[in-house]
């Protein structure tokens, strides 16, 4: 059974964490837990590449790898079994974070150095790729669940990982308590799912004995659902779609739920890099894409996520303009980017979201790994206002995330260039199945093309705080650190550290190469490369009147197209009105990036400490909004109603009243008790009397 | 006129209401002790009346057992009384009513 490899993709991390929570704590070797948690992952990474490549594998085949490891609940029609697929897109999901995460759990050896807790962090670290895989690989609703709720757990439990720090305890415990609040929508749509479809799988897998009928396959056939406000609370796919966007709106962070993320950077940057900015958090838009065929019966609910999208691509970008941490400008900068994918998720550009997921994990987890570098490079400073110069001191780290800087602006060749473009062009072209009106599609694009300016404009702004200019550090941290360290002189990192950025920075530049659309890539070859369009179109729906290239996925059998058959359809698909004017976008996105850095440039090398509006450094205030609005009322109601009224009154009335009821009767039958014999005597004479007297009246039984 | 069964039972029924009424009323031991004594031998008196109408010797039988445990409780009981009297130096039963000498 070949296909029993697969899970040993997500088993392999879960021994690593067992090993080290079990053995690790006690040898308290760096060595053996490094080698433990890097080679765990690194066992899934070589295994998910195999699976997805080998002759006949995930990625090659139209069928999807199943493995039914048991079953799990069968409660009537009901079921759900422990069981993985790996089709095109959890394959390229399981791809990249096994791959980024293997990196990051490298640089983390050498960031965590010293650390008194570094068997616990990797074991939380090996739990979390566990996690994550069962979220990405599940067969079925549930199962992501649990991989949802685990990655949930394991995002508390690093963000808290500082257990001396009281603010990393209370960032753990909003980024766990926000986050109920989006799984509630999704338990609720998985649970609609089940009422309407009778299925909670994603594959039909007979063999296991399984239903035919899949939750995901009922909506193949699905009418869909009119564009009105209604349809929302109907119960069809609208409903479900909703449901399904609130808990990935919890998970990946986006308004009205994005206030957890920021302070999530209480954790250590490592976590930060892998949970908060290139896996766990895109959880929400891997969910959604694998619910494709359900949003694209659900116009009205496609509409909500481009307009939330896309306008927390924009506040978030605003915010992260006047942040002076270094990671709470790359919090803001991934909730923006979060935004972007679901912008592109709205308007029904499945894959281009799915391609912004990759390439953002590759230059987003750089410039998180980066930053991690310049913070241990720094003694733990993170206000970029005391950084400044380090590109002499840190030469690696400052190449490196240069090509992150210009990825995620979206310099052309770099990876970022590519999915963005890709975005904003399918935004433009939006078709006008899920927007009320087609200027909805200008003016999403006119939002995107806004966030892309501010993207390049904060990161030139982080770029030139921390690594051009004077030197700020040592005045400073004079003062600051006198005690241990005397003045701070900034130094690279260690290898372990720089070689993962190297990688990723290669990744970054290079990563974008898989998806470069046929308008840019006609300019040198007749061919269409975009291999990540044609990996995953197959398994991805794509709404009515799109411009995909497979708008008839049942016409060809998956994974089985010749060349030719896809050469003629490439022609078909993109006409040379829309090819010219693809380009034309893609002009004025470099022109946006280059526009943006060079404002940067412009403004912050003469004043890197430029003061930014107060409105923005507070972020709108919005956790002080949330304080008196939503917790404070909470709070009050909890403490006045629940607390002193229905707890104190009510529950512990009914229960002090039963008590007292019990000893007031206890206090009563005391006075039979009273220890005088002659009472206890007239007693046995009255109960004698009452029986005698009884029999007398009812009849002595001697006949 | 030879005596008849109900004359035994109705002094056996009297004698047993004395000792019924001296248990509650009596506050000393040694007189609730005797009221006591006097149920069982109202008793007693009701089972040989019975055993003489019947002609039946089981009554009589059933006395001797009942004069047996009246013996062996008598034993059991002055015993106890002294016990009582020698700590407390009282034979007021109301006084002991807490469970302990």
């Amino acid at each position: 059974m070949e296909n029993n490899l697969l899970s040993l993709i997500i088993f392999a991390p879960l021994a690593g964490a067992a090993i080290n929570w079990l053995i690790g704590r006690r040898v308290r070797d760096e060595r053996f837990v490094g080698v433990v948690a890097c080679g765990s992952v690194a066992i899934s990474t070589i295994v998910a590449f195999y699976l997805a490549f080998k002759p006949g594998g995930a990625l090659r085949s139209g069928t999807p790898l199943l493995d039914h490891i048991w079953t799990w609940l069968q409660v009537g029609a009901f079921r759900a079994d422990f069981a993985l697929g790996m089709d095109h897109l959890s394959g390229t999901y399981a791809l990249f974070v096994t791959f980024v995460g293997f990196l990051i759990h490298v640089f983390a050896v050498g960031y965590m150095h010293g650390d008194s807790g570094f068997y616990r962090f990797f074991a939380f670290l090996n739990l979390f790729m566990f996690a994550m895989l069962t979220l990405v690989l599940a067969d079925n609703f549930v199962l992501m669940f649990v991989g949802w709720e685990g990655v949930g757990l394991c995002s508390y439990l690093l963000i808290g990982y500082y257990v001396d720090r009281r603010e990393a305890g209370d960032a753990a415990k909003k980024a766990f308590i926000t986050n109920r609040i989006g799984d509630w929508g999704f338990v609720m749509g998985i649970l609609l799912t089940f009422f309407l479809t009778g299925s909670v799988s994603f594959f039909a897998n007979p063999a296991a004995g399984e239903a035919a009928q899949t939750a995901l396959s009922f909506f193949k056939t699905y009418p869909v659902d009119p564009f009105t406000a209604g349809a929302i609370v109907a119960g069809g796919a609208t409903s479900i779609a909703v449901l399904l966007f609130i808990g990935a709106v919890g998970k990946s962070a986006q308004i009205p739920l994005y206030v957890w993320l920021p302070d999530a950077m209480a954790g250590p940057t490592p976590v930060s890099a892998l949970i908060h900015a290139a896996t766990m958090v895109t959880a929400g838009v891997y969910m959604i894409v694998r619910c494709s065929e359900i949003f694209v019966k659900a116009p009205t609910a496609m509409f909500i996520v481009a307009v939330i999208g896309a306008a927390t691509a924009l506040f978030a970008a605003t915010i992260g303009l006047a942040q002076n941490d270094i990671k709470k400008v790359l919090a803001y900068s991934t909730i923006s980017q979060l935004g972007y994918m679901f912008l592109a998720c709205g308007v029904g550009a499945f894959i281009a979201a799915i391609f912004h997921v990759i390439t953002h994990a590759f230059f987003k987890a750089l410039l998180f790994l980066g930053s991690g570098s310049v913070i241990h490079g720094m003694h733990h400073e993170q206000d970029m206002r005391r950084m400044g110069a380090l590109r002499k001191y840190m030469p690696i780290t400052f190449i490196t995330m240069l090509t992150g800087w210009l990825a995620i602006s979206g310099i052309p060749i770099f990876a970022g260039f590519f999915s963005k473009d890709e975005i904003l062009w399918r935004v433009w072209s939006a078709p006008a199945f899920s927007l009320p009106s087609p200027t909805f599609s200008k003016l999403l694009w006119a939002i995107g093309a806004l966030t892309a300016f501010l993207t390049a404009l904060y990161m030139t702004r982080m770029m030139v705080m921390t690594f051009g200019g004077e030197e700020r550090f040592r005045d400073t941290h004079a003062v600051k650190h006198d005690a241990h360290h005397g003045p701070v002189t900034p130094h690279e990192s260690p290898w372990l550290m720089t070689v993962p950025l190297i990688v990723l920075a290669v990744l970054s530049t290079a990563g974008g190469f898989i998806g470069v659309p046929y308008a840019l890539s006609s300019f040198f070859t007749d061919k269409d490369i975009n291999v990540l369009e044609h990996t995953l179109a197959p398994v991805v729906a794509s709404p009515p009147g799109a411009t995909e290239t497979h708008t008839e996925p049942s016409a060809v059998a998956p994974g089985t197209e010749t060349p030719a058959a896809l050469e003629a359809e490439t022609h078909a698909a993109h006409s040379p009105e829309e090819i010219s004017a693809e380009r034309m976008l893609a002009v004025v996105s470099v022109i946006i990036a280059l526009l943006g850095i060079g404002m940067g440039l412009y403004i912050f090398r003469r004043r890197p400490l430029l003061e930014m509006p107060r409105l923005l450094e507070n972020k709108y205030y919005v956790d002080e909004i949330y304080d008196k609005a939503l917790i404070r009322p909470i709070e009050a109601g909890s403490r006045e109603g629940l607390w002193k009224i229905l707890d104190v009154g009510v529950i512990d009335g009914i229960l002090h009243g039963i008590g007292e009821a019990v000893s007031e009767a206890g206090r009563l039958a005391r006075y039979l008790q009273a220890g005088f014999v002659r009472g206890y005597a007239a007693i046995i004479l009255i109960g004698a009397l009452i029986l005698i007297g009884l029999f007398g009246y009812l009849g002595f039984g001697f006949r | 006129m030879a005596p008849q069964l109900s004359w035994y039972l109705a002094l056996s029924a009297v004698l047993f209401t004395i000792g019924v009424t001296g248990v509650i009323i009596k506050r000393n031991i040694i007189a609730m002790f005797m009221c006591i004594e006097l149920m069982l031998n109202a008793v007693n008196l009701t089972f040989v009346a019975f055993a003489s109408f019947f002609q039946d010797v089981t009554g009589q039988l059933f006395v001797f057992i009942v004069m047996t445990v009246a013996a062996a409780e008598a034993a059991v009981g002055l015993g106890i009384i002294i016990a009582i009297f020698r700590n407390r130096e009282t034979l007021d039963v109301d006084d002991a009513s807490i469970l302990k000498l």
